[in-house]
């Protein structure tokens, strides 16, 4: 206990703790990161309703406007849409989705980008062209395109009846082959950087096979931007998750994201049923800022230059 | 090959017995071309770089022997080529008898190579900072299979810790809470647990204060009595060579013109650069001998000069030098080359 | 005897932290005459380098002069504000770095940047600044200095391009010349021409020069006199025969011993050099009284508790409780 407790004292003490206490934004950003993924993780338990199962829907409080508008009820705090479904319920259930992919999507990416980049970088030679022969004709391309193009090619290659199983596994894949360019670019610079240093040296010298090298000695020195790209990287995948659901392309609609719901939305939006779109959207353009600023002071923390 | 010395009262035999390391006619390239597109449109040749260029010399069993030279001449690139760090272009290098570049001694080459570690210049980059400092002493241990257990490795790890100057429980920390001369002294607790005999040792003081400096070279002196280690020891420090060295070797733009024993070298230097050497190291003694500094600095070793590449700066020059390279001819404790020598000019 | 060209009295040098202030200068006090070579030496940490800094009036927040006073030519130039001081910097003090590589500007030529410099601070036309350039790149021994106005920094090699930088420095003719580590990343061969350089021009010009390094042996070949620093303070202080020869100091003491010197040492190979045992503290744990005092063999009583100032002993001053007596 007493381990731990000093422990804690040291992490409080720490400059990074420190930088963090100072920051009103970053506190507030990490405030609202961890509401929205609380309520995310929590929410089969603290949503007022399930949205997606269909016995507890009522089609006649369809359409009721939020809660402190006159025409609302506190039963639907944020109101509901066509369906009867509690716009707050969708909202939690949907940042699931949403936070799932992002995070799912920037791991598969991290990974990738990583092994990538430090074989590149250490091994050199027809590899390291290769693969970054590679990257800049994936960087000439936008990413959203790239993941649309892998959605088609899944869709035509999987039978029909799977699709809709697949389609968040194929998103995970399509946001993940988009973004591990900058993973692998960064960490092939730092490899390179690393590689000439004494300390690597010494470990051929003692005889270490490289990729006993490469994964003990080289990967613990390379991964510090790593951290700071993916926390950037989650607000992105997020977006581009988004946008594809938006597009129609995303998640399938039994299982609707926070991109789906403004789309859904959308329809309504003429008729004047705004809650239905501006909801979702608000809860998503917060949850990616905060998780953006969380993003800028950890690289502003982690830079030594600038402490 | 090197040839015997002239006075050799100790019969050829008996030298070759005794040494440890011998490097034979050893040569590295560097390819510093630019890329294979560049030079198609701009229409330039290939370009080489050699760092080092016909280096033969002998290491004996004990000895410390020391290579001298400034930067550019090629000392770390050997020391480089003896580990194995870099492949030879030319030449080879022989350990206890054994060529490591033959294909045929690979597994065997790979086992003598464990004999050899290397203690680095940089306190600063040749530590891993994310290791506790036991980890990477224990390395070598754990690659060589020296301990039975982990209890035993940590054990060992304490022992040599104490025996360069550190206590046993600094193996729980990192190596950024430690000044330079104390990183030294892990590099060299990591270089000792190997159990090796030869110990190749680039600058390992330059980028120490002196009253550090002074307690690393020490230790060194100290471990080499108690453990029969052989050193090869770089420096450009000629100050420091004296202290230290059995023998010295004096590189110039990749190739070796001069070596002797330590006390012949300092006294009675041959060759003009060795002159030039001991001639630009301060005078603490403060004797107010006059200096005339030599002028000139080391050409670019991608356009090394014809014949003897100390030439252009060489107040004993004349025609033959400008043309021909000269060759290592035996002096009384070592070998030169340089054509004013055996032409008796000098 | 000629009146202090430089003259700092006092300096002491902070730097705030979140875990409390650091001092890495204290009270360090010394004077430059003019056409006079001030050695500054001391090991990593010992705060030379940021007297030099500090002297200059590059000191980057939030390191500030927290004490004393530093004049040139009499004037007080440790108080003035950024733009005084900046036109200072380049007419009356020049400076010369360790690194020439950077040090220059690899996007200009060697000729523009000696031209602007020395247009700003010298009030003539281009014809005659670029006659002024080519003067002192030969006077620098650069040859075919014509032609070589027009290289870039990366045509020189590296003792040309320090040469460069020591033409630089010289522009406006300044009256003191701050020179860090000029010959350290320089080979041996070439330390020497730039050493001879050096001197031969403080004669020549008149200028100070405060050499900062930390090679004791520069220090015996161009210093007339010379400070030793330990810890932020000055341990001695004297002319650089007596320094060298007798230190008086047992720090000086040990460094001397320590160094390693050609010649000694040869047919008793295995014969140690004299070693301090211990480290320099770190700015965070100097201990009170002498700050060498863990480390010093001759220590007692007094010098754990009270910090010594400079005292006379013969022509040195050392900051010595051993010699309390003798500067009384």
């Amino acid at each position: 206990m007493a381990a731990v407790e000093g422990w804690l004292r040291r992490a409080w003490d720490h400059d990074l703790a420190w930088s963090f206490r100072r920051s009103p934004v970053t506190l507030l950003a990490a405030f609202l990161t961890l509401v929205c993924v609380g309520s995310a993780v929590f929410a089969p338990w603290i949503a007022p309703q399930n949205p997606f199962d269909s016995a507890t829907l009522n089609l006649t409080d369809g359409f009721t406007p939020p809660a402190w508008t006159d025409g609302g009820s506190t039963k639907y705090l944020l109101g509901t849409d066509d369906q009867g479904r509690d716009i707050l319920s969708t909202i939690m259930y949907g940042a699931r989705i949403s936070l799932g992919v992002g995070l799912a999507a920037v791991l598969f990416s991290a990974v990738l980008g990583v092994s990538l980049g430090l074989l590149s970088g250490y091994l050199g030679g027809r590899l390291d062209a290769f693969v970054m022969r590679v990257a800049d004709i994936q960087l000439s391309f936008p990413a959203i395109l790239i993941a649309l193009l892998i959605d088609g090619v899944a869709r035509v290659a999987l039978p029909r009846e799977l699709h809709d199983q697949l389609a968040v596994y194929v998103l995970v894949l399509a946001i993940g082959v988009s973004g591990w360019v900058q993973y692998a670019r960064t960490v092939r610079g730092s490899t390179l950087v690393e590689k000439s240093k004494e300390y690597v040296q010494a470990a051929r010298v003692i005889g270490r096979h490289p990729l006993a090298i490469m994964l003990r000695h080289v990967l613990p020195n390379v991964t510090g931007p790593v951290l700071v790209i993916a926390t950037i990287h989650i607000a992105t995948a997020i977006i581009t998750e988004a946008t594809l659901s938006f597009l129609g392309v995303g998640v399938p609609p039994t299982q609707p994201s926070l991109g789906t719901l403004v789309r859904i939305g959308n329809d309504f939006l003429i008729s004047g049923e705004w809650w239905i779109t501006v909801f979702p959207g608000l809860a998503l353009v917060v949850l990616v800022l905060s998780v953006n600023l969380l993003g800028d002071w950890l690289r502003d923390a982690l830079n030594p230059k600038l402490r | 090959m090197p040839k015997p010395r002239a006075d050799a009262s100790a019969s050829a035999a008996t030298l070759a017995e005794r040494a440890l390391l011998r490097l034979h006619d050893l040569g590295r390239d560097f390819d510093v071309s630019r890329p294979w597109l560049n030079r198609v449109i701009e229409g330039r040749p290939r370009q080489l770089l050699r760092a080092v260029d016909g280096v033969s010399l002998e290491v004996r069993r004990g000895e410390t022997l020391a290579l001298v030279g400034e930067s550019g001449c090629g000392k770390s690139t050997v020391a480089r080529l003896i580990v194995g760090l870099y492949e030879p272009s030319r030449g080879h290098v022989e350990f206890d008898g054994l060529d490591l570049s033959d294909l045929r001694n690979a597994d065997e080459a790979w086992r003598q190579r464990r004999r050899m570690q290397m203690i680095f210049q940089d306190p600063y980059a040749s530590l891993n900072p994310r290791w506790r400092v036991r980890d990477i002493v224990a390395e070598p241990i754990r690659v060589l299979g020296l301990a039975a257990s982990r209890e035993q490795a940590l054990a060992r790890v304490g022992e040599l810790l104490r025996q360069v100057g550190l206590s046993s429980d600094d193996g729980e920390k990192y190596p950024h809470e430690f000044s330079g001369g104390q990183r030294q002294r892990i590099s060299i607790a990591r270089a000792l647990s190997g159990n090796p005999e030869f110990l190749v040792c680039d600058e390992p003081t330059s980028a120490l204060d002196v009253s550090v400096q002074a307690q690393i070279l020490n230790l060194m002196t100290d471990l080499q009595q108690q453990l029969g280690l052989t050193y090869l020891f770089i420096s450009h420090n000629l100050a420091v060579v004296s202290h230290i060295a059995d023998r010295v070797g004096v590189m110039y733009l990749g190739r070796l013109v001069e070596i002797a024993d330590a006390d012949e070298l300092f006294v009675r230097p041959r060759h003009p650069y060795t002159r030039l050497l001991l001639d630009a190291v301060p005078d603490l003694e403060m004797s107010g001998k006059a200096r005339t500094p030599v002028g000139g600095e080391v050409p670019n070793p991608l356009a090394p000069p014809s014949g003897c590449a100390f030439h252009p700066r060489c107040p004993y020059a004349n025609a033959r030098c400008m043309t021909e390279r000269p060759a290592t001819i035996p002096t009384a404790r070592g070998t030169v080359a340089c054509h004013a020598v055996e032409e008796c000019r000098i | 005897m000629a009146s202090a060209l430089l003259e700092v009295s006092g300096l002491r040098v902070e730097f705030p932290t979140r875990r409390g202030t650091l001092v890495a200068v204290d009270d360090v006090s010394l004077s430059i005459a003019p056409g006079e070579v001030l050695g500054v030496v001391g090991e990593s940490g010992a705060g030379k380098s940021l007297t030099g800094t500090a002297i200059i009036g590059l000191l980057e927040p939030p390191g500030r002069i927290a004490a004393g006073e530093i004049r040139l030519e009499g004037e007080r130039i440790d108080n003035l504000p950024n733009e005084t001081m900046r036109r200072i910097r380049g007419r009356r003090i020049g400076a010369i770095f360790q690194d020439p590589l950077t040090s220059l500007n690899p996007l200009y030529t060697v000729g523009q940047q000696l031209v602007e410099t020395i247009l700003t601070h010298l009030p003539m036309d281009r014809g005659a600044a670029r006659a002024r350039a080519i003067a002192l790149l030969d006077e620098v021994g650069i040859q075919a200095a014509g032609s070589r106005l027009e290289h870039y920094p990366h045509q020189f090699s590296g003792g040309m391009r320090q040469r460069v930088v020591i033409a630089l420095a010289l522009c406006a003719e300044p009256r003191l010349i701050v020179a860090d580590e000029p010959t350290t990343a320089l080979d041996v061969s070439i330390q020497a021409q730039i050493i001879a350089l050096l001197k031969r021009l403080a004669r020549e010009h008149g200028t100070a020069v405060m050499l900062i390094t930390h090679d004791m042996g520069v220090i015996a070949e161009t210093a007339n006199r010379v400070a030793v620093m330990y810890a932020g303070r000055i341990a001695e202080i004297g002319p650089v025969g007596e320094v060298i020869r007798a230190p008086r100091h047992p720090y000086t003491v040990g460094l001397m011993g320590s160094i390693p010197k050609v010649g000694k040492g040869l047919g008793k190979r295995h014969a140690k050099l004299a070693q301090i045992e211990g480290a320099m503290p770190r700015l965070n744990a100097i201990p009170p009284g002498c700050a060498f005092n863990p480390r010093c063999p001759k220590r007692f009583e007094r010098c754990m508790i009270d910090q010594p100032s400079p005292m006379r002993v013969g022509s040195n001053l050392a900051a010595c409780w051993l010699y309390a007596e003798t500067a009384r």
